[in-house]
This record gives C-alpha cells, structure tokens and sequence, in this order.
C-alpha cells in the first residue's frame, strides 16, 4: 500500500452516452501506481461503466484517459496495449467453458505474450496456488462452485502479469458463503502493491485495504476521500444516505 | 447385512412378461394400439419381403453393380479407388478406436470388418482381394491406435482433413502419359460421383460458410453488404435453378474457346448453395454466444481474430453440430439433382440402367436399391454426429 507519486491512470472530463442517455458525466480521477480504489455507489450511477472505460471495453466520447502514459483512442494498437496492461474480473466471471482452467489461465500468455507452452503452463500452475485451487487444474469452469471460478478469473488475469487489475462487482453474483474466498484473494493481491480499481459494495474490504473511495452518483463523483473519511465524516447527504442503506440494512 | 443391496419387487424385475404387460399393454387403449400396430407392421413387412425374395429380379443390380458404383470408370484405373478406400478405412478403424465408446464401438469395429469380409466372400475377382484388405487394414488401424495419446489424435485429424484431397488427386491423376493418366469427370458416375460432390460440397462450403457468418457481422459495411446480397440471394432460389445456371447460363458469359468442366461446375453449384445456409446455421450459433465471452477475450489482450478464432467460434459450432451434420445429409442426398442437369449420380445412373432394353420395367428393384445405399451413408453420417456430440460433450457443460 506504499503509493509512489505516479499517476499510472489519468482519467479527465470523461463523457459517455448510451443513445441519449447520458450515462458519465465529467469523471476525472487520477490514480497513482500502487493504489487501491473502492469504487461504489447506487446501480445505474456510471461506476461500472466508467472502469470499463479504462480498458476500453466502452467507448468513451468525450474526454481522456491515459493508461501508463498510453492514450487511449480510436487506434486499435493501443487499445491492444492498454489491454495488455489491465487486467480484468467480472460479476459474471466469464471464464472460457469450453477450455478448462488451466488452460483459461494459460491461453492469452500462449497466444498474446507469446510464451511457449509449459512456461504458461508453470505460471498458471503458480498463480492457481497462490489464489488457492491448484487441484482444479485440469477440471472445466461448469465443475466448480462460483468462489472457485471467480478466483480462476483472477489468477487468468493475472497471468498476463498486468500492472492495474479491475474488478467490476466481483461478488455480486456469488453466493454469501464464498464472498470470503474471493475478497482474501483480492486482500492477498492487494498487499504485494498491485494497482486496483475495485467496484464493490463490501465495505470491509474497502476497509481493509482501499487508499482511496470515490462515490458514484448519476454518473458523477459524488465524494472522494480515505476509508477514514468516507465513514467516519462524509460531507455529502447523498453519501450519507447511501452509506446507511447499505450498512445498516 | 445392513448394507444389501436391495432389489427392487419383483413385479418390476425385467421379465419379458412384466416387460410386454408394462410398456406395451398398460391399458385397454395401449393394448388396441400395440396390437393394431403389429398387424400393420406384420402385413408391410410380408409385403416387402414377399416382394424382395420371390418376385423382384435383382439381375438388374448385379449385371450393373459397377456401373452402379463407379460409373464409367476405367477398369484398368479402379485400383485408384481401392487404394483410396484402404485409406478411408484405416482412418475409420483409427477413430473408431480413439473416438468410440468402449465394448459398443469394438462391437461395431467387429461388425464392420465382418461385413467387409462377407461382402468378400459374395463379389469375386480382384474385388475379394481389395475387400479382405479393406478389413484388415480397418482392424489394423483399430488395433494401432488403442490407447493413443493426444498426438495420434490430431494425427487422424490432419489425416481426415487432406484424405478427401487424396481421393480426389488420386480419381482425377494428372497428364496423359505416367502412372496416373487424367481421367476425365465425364467418366465419373455412379456412387464414386455421389461421394465426390458431397465430399467437395462438404469440405469447402464449411470454410466459406463460417467466413461469410463472420463477415455478416463485420464492421465493414461492403463485407457486411457483400456477405447479406449473396446470402439472401443465394438462399431465395431453388438449387435446381442454381444447378440449371452453372450448366446453362455460364457458358454464356464465358469467352467463346473457354470451358469448364461440367462436374465442377455442379460442385460449384452446391458449394455455393450449402455455404449460405451454412452461414446462417453459423450465425445463429454465433449469436448464442453470451457478450461476456467477447469482453472476457478482449480484456486478456486477445486481438479479434484471436478471440474469434479461440474463443466465440470453437463454442458456436460446437452448439451446431447436430445441426450442421443435418445440413450435410441434406447435401449428400441434394446430390441427386445434378442427374436432372446431365450428370450421371447415383440417380442419373440408375436411369440410364433403366434404359436398357434387357431390363425395362425394372424400376422397382434399382430405386430400392439406390435408396438402401443413401440410406446406409445417411445413417453412418448420423451416427457419427452422435459420437462427436458425445465425446465433445455438447450440452454437458
């Protein structure tokens, strides 16, 4: 959780429209290497809209975002780049059902980084011990339990070794008893100093372990500050009012 | 003892008896029904086996089994076959062994190889020759790839994928002199040119099947315009007309002098019609895939190409499969339209052995016959899209 002073995200005046709606609004957040974001705010408020246009999975229309110096525009190369960079888990885990899971990890090693096969094969075989289901290997995504198969997400996207992880709602579809699993791993992740965007309503984790929270509404910042302050002293009603219902239900 | 197992009562043991009572007379009105139904079936079944033992004259069959086969290919040429049906069956023993389910598929590997050498012991000649050798290299191959590894594995593929290559460069030879003289597609015939336009139809409208599914989806309007035009336009005709086209129409386009060879000309046909409608089975497989899959690719750095190729297109065409081999048998039996433009197929054939004074009156016994043998391949493609849905585990996981 040492930060350098180095912003490795830049994200300025960000504007972006689903036909009329008008669904971010000016974000600009600036992200240092090393940094844990926390992410939250009601749904439909832009915030997960706004981390996948940090990988360009969404098109951004007006506005810049930088990624480790890389502008992020219409040219297909940078995109690639960017890519490259950030890794990326979702609420749906999305896993390759038809590959099994060493191979999900392996896969864009192989076929992106160009490693030769049992040197992917080696990191998988690492990064599925290091989030803990190693004996899994040679099992499909549509055998394990939904813990199981978010942590495998994450160990594919940290094969490509990225320097930014996002995580658009990791537990959201899990079931309660395996929240646990997933967020140790994100913790683990977390303290060997890996820069992450997370979008979460689990305000433990956002505790534990974010430098900074920014709170979404209406496709805005709301309200930016450390843990300390967003829990203890927000200055805006809206956070308030969102912080009670989700703390207190 | 706690731990017996317990048989179920008797009453539901397998018995013919509790069988007979269970499944086929429960009831007043399944007991009408079974026994209507096995009357009918008993009076259809007289009928036809009256008709196929004492009253037809399969004469017509055997005095014309080659023709039938072959066509006009030249006897001192047929080897070329025979050399390329000990190949097919050398793969078919290979992937009976890796792709089978155990004791159903040596069953069915000793059934194969048993009716090769029945088929043996009927024909005479150098055929019985061939026809043991076609079964000992089938077994040969079963026994050899037992307990292959994933290698041997792709090796039959790659073999599956240049055999029907072969099989071609091996029918058509090159040049006049040397060991393979060309022979010419207008002495092709027969079940060999059945095959050889399914076989050409198959293998190539796959490929431009999936590219036009792709390029309907691409985001560069004249690919996608392109693709669109000759999807629907292709699709919107009979391929009757398609065929009556390429044969009639095209000639007139061409410069004078310039001719294509009129077999071509229909594989092109049918290539053509197949791989519009492949392209929408494709499409339909496509969009039954979750977005998540593309953003999953994407995010990991794949480029489109990649995740396309490794990712989207490996599941669409898995989902497809049933329906694609369906497309396939059609194909194969679409086949017997070429005998309407001149072409002599299994169909074309079988009419021009009606022509013959000696066997006039004799349709009965050749369209039974011709029938039974698409019949038999149908079948056989059939359950090969069963085997492959198996092993690959379509709507498992």
């Amino acid at each position: 959780m040492t930060a350098d002073k180095k912003p490795i995200i830049i994200a300025k005046d960000v504007h972006k429209w689903f036909g009329d709606f008008h669904a971010l609004r000016g974000v600009s957040m600036e992200v240092n290497q090393g940094e844990v974001i926390v992410i939250f705010g009601p749904s439909g408020s832009g915030k997960s809209t706004f981390i996948r246009t940090i990988n360009h999975l969404e098109e951004h229309q007006q506005g810049d975002i930088v990624v480790d110096g890389i502008e992020l525009s219409h040219d297909v190369r940078n995109i690639e780049k960017i890519r490259e960079e950030t890794g990326m888990v979702f609420q749906q885990f999305n896993l390759f059902p038809h590959l099994t899971v060493l191979q999900n990890v392996s896969l864009a090693p192989i076929w992106v980084k160009k490693w030769d096969k049992p040197r992917a094969e080696a990191k998988a075989m690492e990064l599925l011990k290091r989030v803990g289901i190693p004996e899994q290997a040679n099992k499909y995504p549509g055998q394990l339990s939904g813990g199981q198969q978010q942590r495998v997400a994450i160990a594919r996207a940290l094969a490509m070794e990225p320097k930014i992880m996002l995580f658009d709602e990791p537990t959201s579809a899990l079931d309660p008893e395996m929240i646990k699993e997933v967020l140790d791993a994100m913790i683990e992740l977390a303290k060997t100093g890996m820069t992450m965007l997370v979008v979460t309503h689990e305000m433990g984790f956002a505790r534990a372990v974010a430098d900074r929270m920014f709170f979404f509404d209406k496709g805005e910042i709301v309200e930016s500050g450390t843990p300390e302050q967003i829990f203890k002293s927000p200055k805006e009603d809206r956070t308030k009012l969102f912080l009670s219902q989700i703390l207190h239900h | 003892m706690s731990e017996a197992i317990m048989k179920p009562p008797l009453a539901e043991r397998q018995t013919l008896l509790g069988w007979l009572r269970k499944n086929l007379f429960n009831s007043w009105s399944n007991a009408i029904l079974t026994v209507a139904a096995a009357w009918l079936t008993f009076v259809t079944l007289r009928g036809l086996i009256t008709w196929v033992f004492t009253e037809a004259d399969w004469a017509v069959i055997q005095t014309n089994l080659r023709l039938i086969l072959l066509g006009q290919y030249p006897i001192a040429q047929v080897w070329r076959i025979w050399v390329s049906m000990l190949l097919l069956s050398f793969l078919i023993g290979n992937s009976l062994s890796i792709w089978g389910k155990g004791k159903t598929s040596t069953r069915f590997t000793i059934g194969l190889v048993a009716l090769l050498v029945a088929l043996a012991f009927v024909v005479s000649g150098p055929s019985r020759t061939w026809l043991l050798a076609m079964g000992a290299l089938l077994a040969a191959g079963w026994w050899l790839a037992r307990g292959a590894g994933k290698a041997m594995r792709s090796v039959v593929g790659i073999g599956w994928v240049i055999w029907p290559l072969i099989f071609i460069l091996l029918l058509r030879g090159f040049g006049d002199g040397g060991p393979l003289p060309q022979v010419g597609t207008n002495l092709w015939g027969g079940l060999m040119l059945t095959f050889m336009l399914t076989i050409v139809g198959i293998v190539f409208s796959f490929p431009i099947g999936v590219l036009l599914a792709l390029g309907r989806q691409s985001d560069l309007r004249i690919v996608r315009w392109f693709c669109i035009t000759f999807i629907e336009v292709v699709r919107g005709v009979p391929l009757i007309t398609i065929l009556f086209m390429a044969q009639l129409m095209l000639p007139l386009f061409l410069p004078s002098g310039v001719t294509i060879d009129r077999v071509l000309r229909a594989m092109v046909g049918i290539t053509l019609f197949s791989a519009a409608y492949l392209a929408e089975n494709v499409r339909g497989g496509l969009q039954a895939i979750p977005k998540g899959q593309y953003e999953a690719a994407y995010a990991l750095g794949l480029s489109t190409t990649l995740s396309m190729g490794l990712i989207i297109l490996p599941q669409a065409l898995r989902l497809i499969i049933p329906i694609l081999v369906g497309q396939f048998i059609a194909l194969f039996k679409d086949t017997a339209l070429v005998a309407i433009v001149g072409l002599f197929d299994l169909v074309g054939i079988a009419r021009t052995v009606l022509a013959q004074p000696a066997f006039l009156g004799t349709h009965r016994e050749v369209y039974a016959f011709i029938s039974l043998l698409y019949w038999v391949f149908s079948y056989a493609m059939s359950y090969v899209s069963i085997r492959l849905e198996d092993s690959l585990g379509v709507g498992k996981r």
